[in-house]
């Protein structure tokens, strides 16, 4: 007898859930233009590969260390390897747990996928393959039970909607991190390494905007008011970082930009992730207009240091993230969202709280991937030689191009193939 | 004056025009083109299907001098284009007939040194 499923709670949810999956290809398409041609399908293969990686190492432990049991610091394996997940609901739940159990999936693949923005164009595959899986147990999964999963920072009161804590603040500080420990591209400083197809970065910021509709939408875990309420913001949002992106654009270079605007779309729906289900639609939009400016900065700032996080997830996931969890603490709305106050209405413990956990996720997320990255290095080589730095990574990891012509393509037959790697003219 | 065209890896394109900038040359033009210089070739699989490219991504340089700075060219185009690995590419030095500035009409030695506006 499952008598506490809700039909439409769960409808809603399949929905979301396949939306935020989305999420990931297109982000691998947004991070695809925003490199040189040369290394596309490596770039969009991280996403792909966080695919792979992560929905299994969430099925084997990363759930049931996020959400078995109200540990302080991390979950139980009661429910490793799907043990005891099934059609009832979660205590207080209206969807099957098998529901919410793909939902949260589709949370640790993208986040995943996010910090490879971080060392793209030179981070080897093998080895990406290899941070992916144990990334998403020793980071993911356990700032995961922190905000979601009963762990300290959800039963001291914090708020955290959609994952400004696991998914956002995460990936920003972890990608800072990865950053620092793989190093700089060969051309870093010395040349510039411009985006090669900036569609599309606009397309794949706009499908991960439709696709956040699912993540903060889904976030409530039903078609609740406090879902709408974050699929409303989740529109909101944005779009009033979009508009000071321009007018920021404009005063600094005199012209709007695209990949500026790509950049505030993921950046607006970044701010609205931790707070969607928690702020007034008004306050939504102060928010996505603030939100833009550090942000922006950073940008800005970033490019002028040594620090190669290329595509600036700690700018766009890092930074929004951390001031989207902050600005919780100060125009939280019990009248919108029946849970608690933020400073702004009285309640200036909410802000204490929102702090806490703005220090302390950051601070986990950068110090144990620094130390995982450290780990595996130690193991194997992190980042391709310079040589094949040089080729592009789609050829030198994949075997394959983006943009193949196929002239002077030879059909090697079964049997030559292992034969081919010999030069047609030896000059020796 | 001479035509120097120089065929070098696309990824030393950047090194080849920070060299050539610094030994003063200025007017020059550059193409993608596909070319086979005895190199391994890449071996690359597409859904099953395996072939063996023999044609590599090259850009190429071309650059009308006069005699006083063919060697100088020459020398930039090869310090900028080396890796030391097969597939470094070729430079070849042609006599040059006639050349003509469109806009001024110049001609010859006049033609490819270049003016400050």
């Amino acid at each position: 007898m499952i008598a506490a499923v809700d039909t439409g709670d769960t409808a809603w949810m399949l929905v979301a859930t396949a939306l935020v999956l989305m999420m990931t290809p297109a982000l691998g398409l947004f991070y695809a233009g925003l490199v040189r041609s040369k290394n596309t399908l490596n770039t969009f293969m991280m996403s792909i590969a966080a695919i792979a990686v992560a929905a299994v190492t969430w099925a084997a432990v990363g759930y049931s260390l996020a959400f078995d049991g109200e540990g302080s610091i991390i979950g139980g394996l009661g429910n490793a390897f799907l043990n005891g997940v099934d059609f009832a609901p979660r205590p207080g739940g209206t969807i099957p747990e098998i529901v919410f159990f793909a939902f949260q999936a589709t949370f640790c693949i993208i986040t995943v996928a996010l910090i490879s923005g971080a060392v793209v164009e030179r981070m080897r595959f093998s080895a990406f393959l290899v941070f992916a899986a144990l990334w998403s147990i020793v980071v993911y999964a356990v700032l995961a039970h922190w905000a979601f999963g009963g762990g300290w920072l959800a039963s001291g009161g914090t708020l955290d909607f959609a994952g400004g804590v696991p998914v956002e603040m995460a990936s920003g500080f972890s990608a800072l991190a990865a950053a620092v420990v793989v190093g700089a591209r060969k051309d870093y400083g010395r040349q510039a390494l411009l985006p090669h197809n900036a569609v599309y970065v606009l397309l794949g910021a706009g499908l991960l905007w439709f696709g956040w509709f699912g993540f903060n939408g889904g976030s409530g875990f039903s078609t609740g008011q406090n879902s709408v309420l974050a699929f409303t913001n989740t529109l909101l949002c944005p779009a009033a970082t979009l508009v000071v992106w321009f007018a920021l654009d404009l005063i600094r270079g005199r012209k709007v930009t695209a990949i500026g605007a790509a950049t505030a779309i993921i950046v607006g729906c970044v701010l609205i992730t931790p707070a969607g289900g928690y702020v007034s639609p008004g306050w939504a939009m102060l928010l996505g207009a603030l939100g833009a400016f550090p942000s922006y900065g950073i940008i800005v700032w970033r490019t002028r240091t040594r620090v190669d996080e290329t595509l600036d997830v700690l700018a766009a996931h890092g930074t929004a993230g951390f001031i989207g969890i902050l600005f919780i603490g100060f125009f939280a709305q019990a009248s919108w969202n029946g849970v608690s106050d933020g400073l702004f209405y009285g309640n200036a413990a909410q802000l204490g709280d929102q702090a806490l956990a703005a220090l302390a996720a950051p601070t986990y997320a950068f110090v144990m991937t620094f130390v995982l990255l450290k780990l595996i290095g130690a193991f194997m080589p992190l980042r391709a030689s310079d040589r094949e730095e040089a080729t592009g990574m789609d050829v030198v990891q994949h075997g394959e191009e983006a943009y193949v012509t196929g002239e002077g393509a030879i059909l090697l037959l079964p049997d030559d193939v292992g034969k081919a790697a010999v030069p047609v003219a030896d000059p020796g | 004056m001479k035509l120097v065209i120089g065929i070098v890896r696309p990824e030393q394109a950047n090194q080849v025009l920070e060299a050539l900038h610094r030994a003063e040359v200025r007017g020059f033009s550059m193409s993608r083109v596909q070319g086979h210089g005895g190199e391994v070739e890449r071996v690359e699989t597409y859904r099953g299907t395996t072939v063996q490219m023999g044609l590599s991504e090259k850009v190429r340089f071309e650059v009308a001098v006069s005699d006083s700075f063919v060697d100088k060219t020459v020398e930039a185009i090869c310090e900028g284009g080396r890796t030391g690995e097969v597939g470094d590419g070729k430079i070849f030095v042609v006599p040059l007939d006639h050349a003509v500035r469109i806009r001024t009409g110049d001609s010859d030695e006049g033609a490819v040194t270049p003016v400050s506006r």
